[in-house]
């Protein structure tokens, strides 16, 4: 893992008011390292600055892969490894191959999209996230920066931010 | 801004509630000592199960000849009961998939349970195509794999094999999007714990952090799965349906088969929902999560479904009548008047005569009656593929092999036995995971609160408001509360409104930045509840219509269609696009 980081957060009780608190932020062009939150805050994303995520990119791509998968393997097992006629159809009846193919498109879609998810996320089985506050996963909503390296006017700066956006706790913690 | 309020919906959780009695509400029952109502459901599921076991042994053992299937009755009770769990199996990803599409708020409360149920009777479902075959050592037959015998591959040109494909396939698509949607909450629950059952959750939630990047990738996740799993669960039913209707057997072979099949199986699916969904709520005290309305909501999808499956009965009889195909003709004969009778008319009072009931809003909302219903529909969806599978084999083209059929015990117990399993899962589940999605139920909440919306969304303010407060009951439990209907009382809610959204926006949005809104207008919206650009680009039309119509003969020239559109814009933060789309506008109108 990376060098420890020193964390100095803003807890609010409320998202309309952490939002609020996150377009001051830039418009004071402080450098937000994160926001947490314990649910989706829509209309969060535009404010903080975050592109769209272009996970269903990667969902198609994942998609697209399974219908030749399943297309491919069906016609070179019925046309070249092992012919058989079904039912006095021909060897390649392609209406027949339709569900498996739909089927391993959306298993390969879902599959490859739920991976790259967790993989992009550095998230998965074992891992343990640093945690600033325990109560970001029940009703609190935090706005962080890494104060690593700042000035003591600087730090002082971000407290008052945070006081005057209505922060209802300020923390610093290293992680 | 992001809360929306909308009079015009009822309250989807109840309580007046903040984000931190959700968390406790929803996360306690799994960190409580179980109580004995949970400890004896769980020992008689177990017992179920381990005769289910038993049986499932005693197959193995004698074989399937301990079913008393013969040549001409193939398929029994195995296929009965695998395409009964498979069809109870769909309303969780209908609930989760299609609603999530649609936007359906109500969804949040019970698409958790649903979801976990769909993946519990899969697995029962299951079951039965690996015992079915007789020899449970070689199932692996079932799948393409290089072998030995040439390699010879499985037919991929058979219904049974797309059945394989489809069931697994829905099976981890349904249990990728449910465990998806477990990791926040799983979150929630390692933050609150300590010791070993903190090491558990921590590994069971990935590390989940709640980052607002992460958040944003899980909702796009979570549509994109969403988007994939409506067709997948349209498509698995249709699959079920072909291992008949592709077949040459006279009361299978039509194509009314794959959206008759799908709807009795979110039928049966919503049916089942309730049935769990009425026990659980009452017994970890979820009544204001899982509220009557939400109730309400999945009995008009019960009538909606129910209706539809009548029709396809009706339409079956009518078909096999208009074809002037003799076996076609019989093959329903023998449904209606046959030696079977009784199942066909359990199948036609349970499915499509008792549901009729929920016409009636009294009954819609009423626990007992929509209880007593969903046993009735899951007993009736049994009957209905007991009618298809044995009545149909039982009489075929040639009388002399006309045979009969009765379950062994043996059979009785391996369907006991999925019973047992299915509940054994479930009872386990509510133990382990929040039986509602904490996170999404906490998202909806000042959109669907009591506290903001609904008759007791002023608690607050009632010594100022008490006439506004009493219409703005009436307007919650009108029949259909239909945006007209509301105009009626748009003048004194307006009152009502201001109040509603007070604890929840401070804030105001300049309105008039919508092309066709001025200082007036802007003026009337407010005064009738819609503050912000969010809640603008919410109003349905006729609603703005009627608002504008209740201010007078001025306001009634002004079109508000593009408003809510617009608004959404401004929302959205989307300044660019909207400037330009307002100068194609011509005064705010198209």
């Amino acid at each position: 893992m990376s060098a420890n980081k020193e964390v100095l957060f803003g807890l609010y009780d409320d998202e309309v008011v952490m939002m609020d608190a996150v377009k001051k932020a830039k418009e004071d062009h402080l450098d937000i390292m994160d926001v947490y939150t314990p649910f989706p805050v829509h209309g969060l994303d535009p404010i903080l600055g975050l592109s769209e995520s272009r996970l269903h990119i990667a969902g198609f791509v994942f998609g697209a892969l399974g219908t030749l998968t399943a297309f491919l393997f069906m016609t070179w097992v019925f046309t070249r490894d092992w012919p058989v006629i079904f039912g006095g159809k021909p060897y390649w009846s392609v209406p027949a191959f339709i569900p498996i193919t739909f089927e391993l498109t959306v298993l390969f879609a879902s599959i490859g999209m739920v991976v790259t998810f967790y993989t992009i996320c550095g998230l998965g089985p074992g891992v343990t996230s640093p945690c600033l506050d325990e109560r970001i996963t029940d009703d609190k909503f935090c706005v962080a920066f890494n104060t690593d390296g700042y000035s003591e006017s600087q730090i002082d700066n971000l407290k008052r931010f945070f006081s005057n956006t209505g922060a209802s706790e300020v923390h610093t913690k290293v992680i | 801004m992001s809360a929306v309020v909308s009079r015009i919906r009822e309250p989807l959780i109840e309580g007046n509630k903040s984000y931190h009695d959700i968390t406790e509400d929803l996360i306690s029952p799994t960190e409580k000592t179980p109580s004995l109502a949970w400890v004896i459901g769980l020992i008689l599921s177990l017992s179920f199960l381990t005769f289910g076991v038993f049986c499932i042994a005693w197959t193995i053992w004698f074989g399937i000849g301990a079913w008393d299937l013969n040549r001409t009755i193939g398929w029994g009770w195995d296929i009965t009961n695998f395409v009964w769990w498979i069809g109870i199996g769909h309303a969780g990803t209908l609930i989760s998939a299609i609603l999530l599409l649609f936007r359906q708020k109500w969804r949040t409360g019970v698409n958790r349970a649903a979801e976990a149920m769909t993946i519990f009777a899969v697995l029962c479902a299951a079951l039965f195509p690996g015992i079915h075959v007789g020899r449970a050592w070689v199932v692996f037959y079932f799948f393409p794999y290089p072998n030995t015998r040439g390699p010879l591959w499985v037919n991929f040109n058979s219904p049974l094999l797309w059945d394989l494909f489809a069931i697994s396939t829905y099976f981890t698509v349904s249990l990728l999007f449910w465990y998806t949607g477990l990791v926040p909450d799983f979150a929630t629950v390692r933050d609150r714990a300590s010791g070993v059952r903190k090491k558990i959750y921590n590994f069971l939630s990935f590390g989940w952090t709640g980052s607002a990047k992460h958040w944003q990738r899980w909702e796009s996740l979570s549509l994109v799965l969403a988007g994939l799993a409506t067709p997948l669960v349209l498509s698995v039913h249709t699959i079920v349906s072909f291992d008949f209707a592709t077949s040459v057997i006279p009361g299978w072979h039509t194509t009314i088969f794959p959206p008759y099949f799908v709807a009795g199986a979110i039928f049966s699916g919503f049916a089942m929902v309730l049935t769990l969904m009425i026990i659980t709520r009452k017994i970890l005290n979820l009544q204001e999560y899982i509220t009557i309305t939400h109730i309400e909501s999945m009995n008009k999808v019960i009538l909606l479904t129910g209706t539809i499956v009548g029709v396809a009965y009706l339409t079956e009889l009518f078909i096999a009548w208009y074809s002037g195909y003799v076996y076609e003709q019989f093959a329903f004969y023998n449904r209606v008047f046959g030696p079977y009778y009784w199942s066909y008319i359990g199948m036609m009072s349970c499915n499509v005569l008792a549901p009729q009931i929920f016409w009636s809003k009294k009954l819609r909302r009423s626990i007992f009656w929509t209880f007593f219903m969903s046993i009735f529909i899951n007993i009736g969806m049994w009957f209905e593929r007991f009618v298809i599978i044995a009545t149909t084999l039982a009489r075929d083209y040639l009388p002399s092999s006309w045979s009969w059929y009765d379950p062994t015990w043996v059979e009785i117990g391996i369907y006991l036995g999925t019973m047992g399993i299915f509940f054994t899962l479930y009872l386990v589940f509510t133990r382990v995971a929040p039986v509602v999605a904490v996170a999404e139920v906490k998202s909806i909440l000042k959109s669907s609160g009591d506290q903001y919306i609904g008759p007791n969304a002023h608690a607050h303010h009632h010594d100022h408001a008490p006439v506004a407060a009493k219409m703005d009951f009436a307007a919650a439990s009108m029949v259909d509360d239909t945006a007209a209907k509301m105009a009626a009382a748009a003048p004194v809610l307006a009152a009502a409104a201001s109040e509603v959204s007070a604890p929840v926006a401070s804030v105001q949005d300049d309105l008039k930045k919508v092309e066709g809104i001025g200082p007036k207008i802007e003026q009337l919206l407010k005064a009738a509840g819609v503050n912000t650009f969010a809640q603008l680009a919410d109003a349905k039309v006729p609603f703005l219509k009627s608002v504008l119509e209740e201010a007078g003969k001025r306001f009634q020239m002004h079109d508000p269609t593009t408003w809510p559109d617009q608004a959404r814009m401004a929302a959205e933060g989307k300044w660019e696009e909207l400037k330009k789309w307002q100068d194609e506008l011509d005064g705010g109108k198209l």
